[in-house]
């Protein structure tokens, strides 16, 4: 199911998110044991810092020639047999697909996990033009039964818990038994539920007339796309039909194999806390008279969407983002509200720090806001993206073109002036405390303020520990 | 720049907080810098360090501020704030402020290498001697965002609160998680931060501490406003404060 744009709606998405009890307690496995693992994985190799740095430079050299780099895929994944698609936006991305699609009368595809197909909202296109996209990655397959868009970019069901997906399992494979377990029935320890997924899934592959996959890089030097996986349901989606086409968007591409396995190194680690994912394809062209299998036909369909605009810009260094998640498996906000709640496809810091780019600031001004500062998003990242200073970025962009809204916006300018006017500031501010100690009373702490409500909610406000002041006590004491 | 009698001249940058919310914690820096050696003062000029508006996306006052903010520290050795949040502000993000005014960056670099958080300027700078303090106490201690992330305060508060005698220190699980506060982000997006705030409380009271401790009164009077909500009887106070040896008034967000 493709997106409907609900960033804007993020304070009332947020709300439902704490309500819903489900939620909670699926969130539970990001905020412990991914982000642990995470660390874990990293400390075990001296060279990890090393490697990310590595990983930036290299990144940080394809966007300066990235076209350069394109060309080159471009003229090796030829040389190989494959066709290269170079579509602006995510309607020229759609028809190429469909255009393709259609060339060998597809009925079914089969598809791997691809965050670019959500970008491009290619599901529901596809199925509007008669033809049945059917996911092959397990968490996607669980989202697609419910008919919910990925709540993380790569774990998008990891907002289910075991019980939801054993319901969704219930009602969608009535008919379905094996190892005891009897059509109709109901189970949910997960390796019950990931043979039930699999064996539905097994036949699809085989029915499917085109397979599409998203692609984690694209290889200047050989042509090749990569896809890393964990249920190698991608090897199989990819190698089983006539034509496979890999969808994926510019910033992808590196320049060399050995780039792929530095990478690769930082990849899984920061991910799922992995060495390496299960696993690593790489698909060199469709296949050769020589070759006993693979697809007679391969594209790929590069979608630009806005990202070159960003080339040469403070979002430059987005590019460099390589999809493993590891800002929203360590973020404070993302523990707390889940993927949904971001209200487009890519959530958590990293959303917050495209999403405005891509769907527009009024859109999504709430996301870059959303934010504590924290911090953590950075530390994590294995590209090293700026992620605060972004968010940042977009609040004064906000702040310039009114799209803060007025009270928030003259708030600060209100507080602003007086920090400019420390007579004016002082004056305030014993006001103030004056009043809120008056307010803190007997107890040293107030339940309720009707301005700070957002506080006061959840929250007591401690006090003023006197009416006065440091710098007037101080000034009181030294003369 | 040192000075004649070579006791270090620091200038105490107070923090809006501290001078509203918490006066003490300023004279518990007081006292330890003064223990350390060094010559304090307090110019009067100072205000707040401009971050709110830095992180509402207010550019230009922030830049009116910190201009104001440079002017009244230049004449110091040192500069040192009880916090990691305000320290941050100063020393990492003045200097990007002025990308386009070669003068007045270079003023903001002068600044920035002078500028610490009290816990980092007593150990990494003074190397100052263990404190004279005692304070029969079992404490856990948040390591706050900025003072972590900016300025890589972590084990310095550690090895002074290790001088002080009958303290004991039990970690959280995840110290270094945020507490929600972030700033106008903990009325803006209130239920949010009520709710990270709330697994922090969890990780608190999990220690079996009878006393919290951190670096910065933001992300204090957050945990001590939802501690207090839940009813919990665990103190929270500035780290200042029990190294200063200062804990006789009453804790924040209590009376006695």
């Amino acid at each position: 199911m493709s997106m409907e744009v609900t960033a804007q709606n993020f304070e009332a998405n947020a709300a439902k998110a704490l309500r819903d009890p489900n939620l909670r307690k699926a969130m539970g496995i990001i905020s412990g044991p991914m982000a642990s693992r995470r660390v874990e994985t990293a400390r075990e190799l001296p060279e990890f810092e090393a490697l990310r740095d590595e990983g930036v430079k290299i990144k940080n050299h394809v966007l300066q020639h990235i076209d350069l780099y394109l060309e080159k895929f471009e003229q090796q994944l030829t040389a190989r047999g494959g066709k290269l698609h170079w579509c602006r936006t995510p309607r020229e991305a759609r028809e190429t697909v469909l255009a393709l699609c259609r060339s060998r009368d597809a009925k079914i595809v089969t598809k791997g996990k691809s965050m670019v197909t959500e970008e491009i909202g290619l599901n529901d296109f596809l199925l509007e033009h008669g033809i049945t996209p059917v996911e092959t990655d397990l968490g996607e397959y669980i989202i697609q039964l419910a008919h919910e868009p990925p709540s993380h970019i790569i774990g998008p069901a990891l907002h289910k818990t075991r019980e939801q997906i054993a319901d969704l399992f219930e009602e969608h494979h009535p008919d379905y038994e094996l190892n005891g377990k009897k059509a109709g029935t109901r189970s949910t320890e997960p390796q019950v539920l990931v043979t039930e997924a699999r064996s539905v899934l097994r036949d699809t592959y085989f029915r499917a007339d085109v397979g599409i996959t998203g692609a984690n890089f694209l290889i200047a030097e050989t042509g090749a796309t990569v896809i890393v996986t964990n249920e190698g349901n991608g090897d199989l989606t990819q190698s089983l039909p006539k034509m496979h086409i890999a969808v994926s968007s510019i910033e992808k591409v590196i320049p060399t194999l050995e780039d792929l396995s530095t990478i690769l190194r930082v990849l899984a680690r920061s991910a799922t806390g992995q060495e390496m994912s299960c696993y690593t394809t790489l698909s060199c062209g469709p296949k050769r008279a020589e070759d006993i299998d693979g697809p007679e036909e391969f594209h790929v369909v590069l979608v630009d969407n806005g990202r070159s605009e960003m080339l040469g810009t403070a979002l430059q260094p987005l590019l460099r983002c390589i999809r493993c998640g590891a800002c929203m498996n360590n973020c404070p906000v993302y523990h707390s509200v889940g993927g949904h709640a971001y209200g487009w496809v890519y959530p958590g810091p990293i959303g917050a720090a495209l999403d405005p780019h891509m769907i527009g600031l009024e859109t999504a001004r709430h996301l870059p806001n959303a934010s504590t500062f924290c911090g953590k998003c950075e530390e994590v990242c294995p590209m090293r993206i700026p992620l605060p200073d972004i968010m940042r970025h977009w609040r004064e962009l906000a702040h310039e073109q009114q799209i803060t809204p007025p009270l928030q916006r003259w708030g600060i300018e209100a507080w602003a002036f007086a920090a400019k006017h420390p007579w004016l500031y002082r004056l305030g501010a014993r006001v103030a405390i004056a009043a809120l100690k008056l307010l803190g009373k007997d107890k040293g702490r107030i339940a309720s303020l009707p301005l700070a409500s957002g506080w006061t909610d959840g929250r007591d406000f401690p006090a003023p520990q006197s009416a006065d002041t440091f710098m007037s006590q101080y000034k009181k004491r030294s003369h | 720049m040192s000075s004649i009698d070579s006791k270090p001249r620091v200038a105490l940058f107070v923090t809006c907080l501290v001078d509203l919310f918490r006066p003490s914690v300023g004279f518990a820096t007081l006292k330890l810098l003064e223990d350390a050696g060094c010559v304090v003062s307090v110019p009067e000029a100072q205000v707040c360090c401009g971050q709110p508006a830095y992180n509402s996306g207010d550019r230009k006052d922030t830049v009116a501020i910190a201009r104001q903010v440079i002017e009244a520290f230049e004449d110091y050795d040192y500069v040192v704030a009880p916090s990691g949040s305000c320290g941050g502000m100063i020393k990492d993000h003045y200097p990007a402020l002025f990308a386009a005014e070669p003068d007045w960056q270079r003023r903001a670099e002068d600044l920035s290498a002078r500028m610490f958080e009290l816990t980092s300027f007593l150990v990494d700078v003074l190397k100052a001697d263990p404190v004279a303090a005692k304070l029969e106490a079992k404490v856990t201690y948040h390591d706050s965002c900025s003072g972590l992330r900016e300025l890589g305060v972590k084990a310095q508060p550690r090895a002074l609160l290790g001088s002080v005698e009958g303290v004991e220190l039990v970690e959280m699980q995840t110290p270094e998680t945020c507490c929600g506060f972030g700033g106008t982000f903990c009325v803006k997006y209130g239920e949010v931060s009520t709710d990270i705030v709330t697994r922090k409380t969890a990780d608190i009271a999990g220690t079996g501490a009878d006393m919290l401790l951190a670096g910065d009164m933001g992300c204090l009077l957050n945990m001590a406003g939802r501690l207090k909500r839940e009813g919990s009887s665990i103190q929270v106070r500035h780290v200042a404060e029990v190294l200063a040896g200062m804990t006789d008034m009453p804790a924040i967000g209590e009376s006695k």
